[in-house]
């Protein structure tokens, strides 16, 4: 027998009983459909929240300060509160660690900025004109501070999109008034463009002044809280992150790596634990929708045992006129692998325009990818095979002679 | 061509042990017409199976064309079946939902014919088995039940089967439906090929030239004599 005649076979076979064809498919369809897009919702999740992860910046490698530990190390202040990073710090990272490519030291508080009848509090960043290749921050309006800024202590500010519409008005020209943070009265000169909130941090609601200016005139000290180091590329990062760590340990007289007073974090790992969590997330939505592809395949074996039953005789008629135990067996595999490869192809159809729509009507980010599509392939023909083989197993096996006297 | 020697088939199912076959021996040459006539629990329709080779029988041995098909294996037996062995079964057993061309091609298809010889071959043997051309491409459960006989037969003629197996094939029939079939077989037969026909009936059986009578699994006795010729016959 051909497979052109097998084929013929089948389509008589399941035509001749389009409902319950129709039927038993819709088990794989909606099993395959569910699995499309649940896989798809996952991954979008997985590449919003990469996405917005890597928007801080890409090959980021972040200093901040560790615990402030008293002399005798009677009491412990909490994570961050030492101050004992400084722009010197930050300097000799640059000079010495030769795979950072930039380094941009910042100093962050909150204060209330004010304006003529507005006011508001936000993030103040005093920072260096290296801050927007690092942290992946672009200009909309004016310019960004430059190093003139910083040598002669201007008093000088770049407003994120947030705090301008906040303060002046929706998309208001901003640039060239001024502002009062803490009292003092700082020139807007640029504006970022917008972002969107990359969940961290908000970089668009942010105020960004020179580094000198905001020690001196703001914070009144010379710390800085944040070092942030962008890497040459992704796999030096965990040696910058390595290098970093030796070089601040040397730098502030500590043997110990243990009672380090500062933290080194690589975005890498941020990204990975991020993936981890969303993977975990893929991986249930998926198993939820493998089930109801479970619960397809029985009903495809169902729907097998019945038809051999049913059709018995037809059976017994076959093997008198010559068809094999083989013969019969690829029969019912075929009609059972018809049902879950239509059924798949319909449900992966349907789970695309399920994708789209979820990301059309619901906001949500879904990626329909080709190995999700392959997978779901693969598992509707692996079904039609499990779910198939023991009823045609079954029917190869009837003895010709009862099956041609059933009733 | 059909040589039986010694036949018993023997029935053990639990505690039951049952002999249907009784050490039987007979020949039928290359165009005889045979009736096996005797009544139910005879064996008549054990001794069908085994010449029909959808069992083998459980000693002596059983030579169709010169092989011995006592021994064979399930898929061997299935071989002899479709190119040695044509059926005609009392309940027809067409597939309904197939057309009548697809029905008689069926044998073909197992047999492994090329595509293209299969309708001629078809279109031969429902010529052969006296079905009009009109009903070809109908439905099989869309005709009366003597074309649905005929067009069983024409399924049996199809690979040009060594035999031509009929187990009561006027069974389901009214009695001059089921003589225009029978006339069909005798035609058949005088066209070369060789029929045996299993049959209870005395009347069905006389269409036959040779008549072997089972009673508890032995040959009680066997009558040669004229076929018996119907009008149906005559007037095809």
């Amino acid at each position: 027998m051909s497979l052109l005649d097998f084929l013929e076979e089948t389509y008589l076979a399941l035509s001749s009983n389009k409902v319950r064809s129709a039927l038993t498919m819709l088990g794989i369809v909606i099993g395959i459909a569910s699995v499309i897009v649940m896989v798809a919702i996952g991954q979008g999740a997985q590449g919003s929240i990469q996405a917005s992860i890597q928007s801080v910046g890409s090959n980021l490698v972040i200093v901040a300060p560790g615990m402030q530990r008293g002399f005798g190390a009677q009491v412990n202040a909490g994570r961050g509160s030492a101050q004992t990073l400084t722009q010197a710090d930050a300097d000799a990272i640059e000079k010495t660690i030769t795979l950072a490519k930039a380094v941009a030291p910042e100093l962050s508080r909150r204060y209330q900025i004010t304006t003529k009848g507005k006011n508001t509090n936000t993030q103040v960043i005093g920072t260096t004109p290296t801050y927007p290749e690092v942290r992946k921050v672009e200009m909309d309006q004016g310019a960004f501070l430059s190093d003139q800024d910083l040598r002669v202590l201007a008093r000088v500010a770049v407003l994120g999109p947030a705090v301008r519409d906040d303060l002046f008005g929706q998309d208001a020209a901003a640039v060239g008034q001024t502002i009062r943070i803490n009292a003092i009265e700082f020139k807007i000169i640029g504006i970022t463009r917008a972002k969107g909130g990359t969940g961290f941090s908000n970089a668009d609601d942010a105020v960004y002044v020179p580094l000198p200016t905001a020690q001196r005139f703001l914070a009144g000290d010379m710390y800085v809280s944040m070092v942030s180091i962008e890497a040459v590329n992704q796999d030096a990062m965990s040696t910058v992150q390595q290098q970093i760590t030796d070089l601040l340990l040397e730098r502030h007289r500590l043997s110990n790596p243990q009672a380090a007073d500062f933290n080194v974090l690589n975005q890498a790992d941020i990204v990975a634990t991020a993936s981890s969590i969303t993977s975990t997330f893929t991986a249930l939505l998926a198993s939820i929708a493998g089930i109801s592809l479970i619960v397809g395949g029985i009903g495809i074996m169902n729907m097998m045992l019945t038809t051999v039953t049913e059709r018995t005789r037809e059976i017994g008629l076959r093997k008198a006129i010559g068809a094999q135990r083989g013969d019969i067996t690829y029969q019912f595999l075929m009609e059972a692998l018809a049902l879950t490869c239509i059924g798949g192809s319909i449900g992966v159809l349907l789970g695309w325009i399920a994708a789209w729509a979820v990301t059309q009507f619901f906001g949500l980010t879904s990626v329909v990818s080709l190995s999700s599509v392959a997978l779901a392939f693969g598992v509707s023909a692996a079904i039609g095979i499990v779910f198939g083989y023991y009823p045609a197993h079954r029917a190869a096996r009837l003895n010709p002679i009862e099956a041609l006297r059933y009733e | 061509m059909i040589a039986v020697q010694n036949i018993t088939k023997r029935y053990v199912n639990g505690s039951i042990n049952f002999l249907a076959l009784d050490d039987i021996s007979f020949t039928i040459q290359k165009g005889e017409f045979v009736a096996i006539m005797g009544p139910s629990g005879s064996g008549k329709s054990t001794l069908m199976h085994l010449l029909g080779a959808l069992d083998v029988p459980t000693s002596g041995t059983y030579l169709l064309d010169g092989k011995d098909v006592s021994t064979m294996q399930e898929d061997e037996l299935a071989v002899i079946r479709r190119e040695k062995i044509g059926y005609v079964f009392q309940s027809f057993n067409l597939l309904s939902r197939a057309t009548v061309l697809r029905n008689v091609m069926l044998p073909l298809i197992y047999a492994g014919v090329p595509r293209a010889e299969r309708r001629a071959r078809a279109i031969r043997a429902l010529q052969a088995a006296g079905m009009t051309e009109t009903h070809f491409d109908h439905r099989s459960n869309q005709i009366s039940g003597g074309q649905m006989q005929r067009v069983a037969i024409a399924r049996a003629l199809v690979n040009d089967p060594a035999i031509i197996l009929a187990d009561e094939p006027t069974g389901n029939l009214d009695s001059k439906t089921g003589a225009f079939v029978l006339a069909t077989f005798q035609r058949l037969n005088e066209q070369g090929h060789t029929i045996i026909l299993i049959t209870h009936e005395r009347d069905v059986a006389e269409y036959a030239k040779r008549i072997l009578m089972i009673r508890d699994g032995k040959i009680e006795k066997e009558e040669i004599h004229h076929a018996r010729r119907t009008q149906a016959e005559e007037s095809t």
